[in-house]
């Protein structure tokens, strides 16, 4: 590429130019055309002149910072042009910087000499120029050797680049917090400066510096208070409340005394904006205060009734933060918050949604939850899914502390998965499993709860919901000691449509499979008199059994209804009328009719075949979960058969022998099964010790590329432990049984509907059938059709009134609580090092005492050596001093110079702020270097000068 | 603080985008494409403000054009409100009824503006005039430049170089 020739630049395209030619694309040439103008500009800013090479800067600037293109190249052409004379030249070139450098940029540090000439310029304009050059891509090269210069701008007569230089210095400390100590009470002098744009750079800068570290901050309050009580300028003054916000909440006697002026600033203002800031500092940090609480709570009630939507937002907003003192102010306007459910902005919605579960308590939550569920129900999916994420968090808060009663919470979450938008299936799966586990009195109606979701074909076909149907799957199986008909519960794990499942469910499905069959089938056989077996254990079991059938014998006929051989081996027992005795009706049992028998073991038979035909097919499955399980179950089923066979065959040969060895294994299997799984501490793995000599990571480390894929089908929320023995039969007394099989018995018939239209796929041997997905959903929930906000604000008036008498019908049950406060992990935020740089030096200068050191210096030495002293934090102190002179570069030498010349001119006559400190601040600070050692850490120096603040107060 | 601003038209082009926060470029466009597509979706009346990965964005649509800042979360969104408003003012008063095409070709202007209105992500400047005043005082120097380089001894001098 030769250099560009007089005529490129005579005929060099403008900007307008390119603009023009941009616009004049054709859909798709876009690109091109940028392509190929990025190629002239390539050429044209290699240009010696330079209103060519400006020009092509220009045009590169716009392609950078509106399209997107590239322009690290041409770093070194803008540093270049930033030395023009001409201004304009100039200011395209730092524009230019100011878009594209980044700290990567290499040639930044070329930039560091033009921007010192400039900042001593004498064009005001220049200087300003360099300012918000520097603001925008200050790095630490540049702050530390821009800093002297920036020093001597903070006292510039030209008070607009003095306000520059306020706002500027910010990001020098940042990069940079050495700065601090050689600027910063420059700054704060201008604290008091009657210009208002100065004013308002430092409080700016302050407000920014409190954000981060409020304490340092403290002793300038007195400073800040005057502002309060004389500013008469909203933006200053919303950028003070900010500070005091931050600064309140630190010292009460400091909240005392600004509380009255910010009432004052609340009742005068007109503008919004000024009072929007007052109700937040309220609401934040003086909520001990009520007389103003009350004051901002008037304030966001007109904020409410106002039209504006941004107005509504932010009050909504606002009482959000009071109501978690003053939940009082919520109820007050709970009308406007209901309403504003209903709102068009769903920000708004949001908000609103907030409130109302704060409002939640024990007494109104299942009214609550009805009205939101209902409103769900009519919204779109994203808020549908934002209410039930909302009503899932409140309930679940601190081990369900809200729900009384568990029924209907678990009932609740039945009926949220079946909302046609619900995309909440993994917090519903761990809420159902981990109430089962926890709560021991909820279990019958958990696996009622869970037949109801497993039993509807057409859940199946939604993917979202998967994982509850997961849960209701483990639960079928864990708990299948509840279930009223074991074969109605294996059809509807094994239905065709559990095809779509995922196969890591389907292995959950299966596992359920395993242990109803194990359940049903021990049963059966120890029912038998048999005598191999413990005695005590079939008594358990048959006790089991006959309390449980005395409550189920009225319902069996009606589920009998459609699935006539659907079979309980309890219910179907001959005792059934009378178990009030077990020991008596098992004497019956044992004398018991074979025909009774022969229906038992019709009905273990059908549920064995049932398995056996279904998962046949799934023995080839190429999913390893699915196959293995489904092969352990078949290879159970050939060991039992010919056991279940033999006693109706009645050949006495080999049978007592196959007999034991049957028998024996379902004892083994049922055993293994009925062990309790409990919820597990997260930190349970952590405190098994380590045996020693134990090398846990290394032989693992390659397995672990291979297992990188592979999911666990269990959610690891749970694990296996052994807590309690299978003890259930108070459970059963404790539930009355109820009229369960009403609301269900829809789903029923909507199985055998399902099996009677598809009927080929149901017991078929080829399982691999594909089932279209389309199936119509079976349950509609009915819908509450409230359409009218009104209408919901009249449901819940009752429900949010707090005085309302709390019904108790039945105690709130155990809710199985770890003693090692699991789940409570706070993550400890470490403060960023940087802002501790920064107020570590800007509490030396303010507090600036004996102790005035290089600490930041140490800061930085601390984490340099952090590695190495890890095992002896107190040896880093000593070495500060000589850390703080060692850096013997430029930099330093500028220091200690202006150090030098700040201790001049703050020791003639500059004083007049410094009489309200205790401690002078003009310390000599080499001096003070060496008497630093004892200071160990700025927080603990902090609380040792907390005492000091009240004579700032004045 | 003011993390950025964005200024975006109706049909979701970029024409102002202004970083006081440290972005990359990857970060910038997906920013852009997230905000564009939120910003531009909601319908009017609706609230200003917009909640987004932790920040707020504040946004106000003229005309043809969407203003947006970002926020940190306890700024005050009825300050920026009106910061957006006073540079919405300023423009209007520099290029006379502004409109997207003058800040498409000026949008090294739009740029100078800015600068004299936010610095580091503050505001410096809350008076109208005195930043109509600082900008004319630029240009002015801008103009006399340009005399400079249009005399044609000038002309024959970079000619000859």
């Amino acid at each position: 590429m030769a250099g560009p020739s007089l005529m490129d630049s005579f005929f060099q395209r403008s900007l307008d130019d390119l603009i023009k030619g941009i616009r004049l694309c054709l859909p798709g040439g876009e690109a091109a055309f940028i392509a190929k103008s990025v190629d002239e500009i390539r050429r044209e800013i290699k240009s010696t002149d330079s209103q060519t090479k400006a020009t092509a800067l220009q045009k590169l600037t716009y392609l950078h910072s509106l399209h997107w293109v590239d322009m690290s190249w041409a770093a070194f052409p803008a540093v270049e042009l930033s030395s023009s004379s001409v201004h304009s030249h100039k200011r395209l070139a730092l524009l230019s910087a100011s878009l594209s450098f980044n700290p990567t940029t290499d040639v930044i540090l070329l930039l560091t000499h033009q921007l010192r000439k400039d900042f001593s310029s004498s064009n005001p304009h220049d200087v300003s120029l360099a300012l918000s050059t520097l603001s925008s891509i200050s790095t630490l090269d540049l702050s530390r050797d821009l800093t002297p210069e920036l020093f001597i701008l903070l006292n510039s007569s030209k008070n607009f680049v003095k306000k520059k230089a306020i706002a500027a210095i910010l990001r020098v400390f940042e990069q940079y917090p050495e700065a601090v100590r050689v600027c910063f009470k420059r700054i704060v002098e201008n604290l008091e400066s009657s210009d208002m744009g100065v004013l308002s750079a430092a409080v700016g800068l302050f407000c920014e510096l409190t954000v981060r570290e409020p304490r340092s901050y403290l002793p300038l309050a007195p400073e800040f208070y005057k502002i309060l009580l004389d500013s008469r300028n909203n933006w200053v003054l919303i950028k003070v409340l900010k500070i005091f916000a931050k600064l309140a909440p630190l010292e009460p006697r400091l909240a005392k005394r600004i509380v009255e002026p910010i009432c004052e600033h609340l009742r005068r203002t007109g503008s919004k904006s000024l009072a929007f800031e007052c109700v937040n500092t309220i609401v934040t940090s003086l909520s001990e205060h009520e007389p103003a609480v009350k004051l901002a709570i008037m304030k966001i009630q007109e904020f409410l009734l106002e039209n504006d939507p941004n107005l509504k937002y932010l009050g909504l907003q606002a009482l959000a933060v009071v109501a978690a003192k003053h939940s009082w102010a919520v109820l007050e306007n709970k009308e406007v918050v209901i309403k504003s459910l209903d709102d068009v902005d769903v920000n708004i919605k949001l908000e609103s949604l907030q409130l109302v579960m704060a409002m939640v308590s024990e007494d109104n939550l299942a009214e609550i939850c009805k009205v939101l569920i209902s409103y769900a129900l009519k919204s779109e999916p994203e808020f549908c899914n934002e209410i039930l994420g909302s009503i899932l968090s409140t309930c679940s808060r601190n081990f369900y502390e809200v729900i009384v009663d568990f029924d209907w919470y678990v009932s609740l979450l039945g009926e949220m998965s079946r909302i046609p938008h619900c995309q909440k299936g993994d917090d519903i799966e761990t809420q159902l499993i981990d109430i089962g586990m926890r709560v021991k009195d909820v279990r019958l109606e958990l696996v009622h709860v869970a037949r109801g979701l497993l039993i509807d074909p057409a859940l199946l076909g939604n993917p979202f919901i998967h994982n509850v149907l997961s849960a209701a799957a483990w639960l079928s199986g864990e708990y299948v000691e509840f279930s009223r008909n074991l074969l109605e519960l294996m059809e509807s794990l094994l239905q065709p449509r559990t095809c779509l499942l995922p196969s890591p469910i389907r292995a959950v499905y299966i596992q359920s499979a395993f242990k109803v069959l194990t359940f049903g089938v021990y049963s059966f056989l120890s029912t038998g008199d048999d005598a191999s077996y413990p005695s005590e254990l079939t008594d358990f079991v048959l006790k089991e059994d006959f309390q449980e059938s005395s409550e189920t014998v009225t319902s069996a006929p009606i589920s009998g209804a459609d699935l006539s051989n659907g079979l309980n081996p309890r219910s179907s027992h001959p005792s059934a009328g009378n178990g009030e005795d077990p020991v008596i009706a098992h004497e019956q049992t044992s004398s018991a009719s074979s025909k009774k028998q022969q229906l038992t073991q019709k009905s273990v038979m059908d549920l064995v075949n049932l398995v056996e035909v279904n998962l046949g097919p799934l023995a080839g499955s190429h999913e390893v979960e699915i196959q293995e399980r489904a092969s352990n179950i078949l290879g159970m089923i050939g060991m039992i058969k010919p056991r279940i066979h033999s006693s109706m065959d009645e050949s006495e040969g080999d049978r007592i022998k196959r007999e034991l060895r049957a028998s024996g294994m379902m004892k083994l299997m049922f055993d293994a099964f009925s062990e309790e799984l409990g919820p597990v501490s997260v930190s349970a793995q952590e405190r098994v010790p380590i045996p020693e000599g134990l090398v846990l990571k290394e032989s693992l480390s390659d397995i672990e590329a291979i297992c990188d894929h592979i999911k666990l089908p269990i959610s690891s929320s749970f694990s296996l432990v052994r807590s309690h023995s299978l003890n259930n039969a108070t459970t059963i007394h404790e539930h009355p049984s109820k009229e369960e099989y009403e609301p269900s018995s829809e789903s029923t018939s909507l199985l055998a509907e399902h099996r009677k239209r598809h009927g080929i796929y149901y017991l078929s041997s080829e399982n691999k059938v594909m089932i279209s997905d389309d199936y119509p959903p079976a349950l509609e929930l009915k819908d509450q059709a409230i359409d009218e906000a009104e209408d919901l604000v009249k449901l819940t008036k009752q429900s949010l009134d707090l005085r309302k008498k709390r019904n108790q019908a039945k105690p709130r049950p155990v809710v199985v609580k770890l003693d090692d406060g699991e789940g409570a992990h706070i993550v400890v935020k470490k403060p960023q090092l940087k802002d501790d740089l920064i107020s570590g030096a800007v509490r030396e200068v303010l507090l600036g005492n004996e102790a005035a050191s290089s600490s930041s210096n140490k800061a930085i030495k601390k984490r340099e050596k952090n590695e190495l002293n890890i095992d002896r934090p107190e040896s880093n102190i000593t070495m500060t001093s000589t850390v703080a002179s060692e850096p013997g570069n430029a930099s330093s030498r500028h220091k200690l110079r202006i150090s030098g010349k700040e201790k001049k001119r703050s020791s003639s006559g500059k004083e007049k702020k410094e009489h309200d400190h205790k401690h002078n601040q003009k310390s000599d600070r080499i001096h003070a270097k060496h008497k630093s050692r004892q200071r160990a850490d700025g927080t603990l120096n902090v609380a040792a000068q907390s005492p000091v603040i009240p004579d700032f107060l004045l | 603080m003011i993390h950025f601003v964005l200024l975006i038209s109706r049909q979701g082009k970029v024409r102002l985008t202004k970083w006081y926060s440290p972005y990359s470029q990857k970060e910038r466009t997906k920013v852009i494409r997230e905000l564009s597509g939120t910003i531009l979706s909601r319908g009017p009346k609706l609230c200003n403000f917009v909640e987004w990965r932790g920040y707020k964005v504040v946004y106000k649509r003229y005309a043809s054009l969407y203003f947006c800042m970002c926020i940190d979360q306890d700024d005050n969104e009825l300050e920026v409100l009106e910061i957006i408003h006073h540079f919405v003012e300023i423009l209007d008063r520099y290029f006379g009824s502004v409109c997207e095409l003058d800040l498409i070709f000026n949008f090294h202007k739009a740029y100078y503006i800015l600068d004299e209105i936010l610095i580091a992500g503050e505001l410096q400047e809350s008076s109208k005039k005195t930043v109509a005043r600082l900008i004319a005082a630029q240009d002015s120097l801008v103009e006399q430049a340009k005399e400079q380089a249009g005399t044609i001894s000038n002309m024959i001098a970079q000619a000859t170089k």
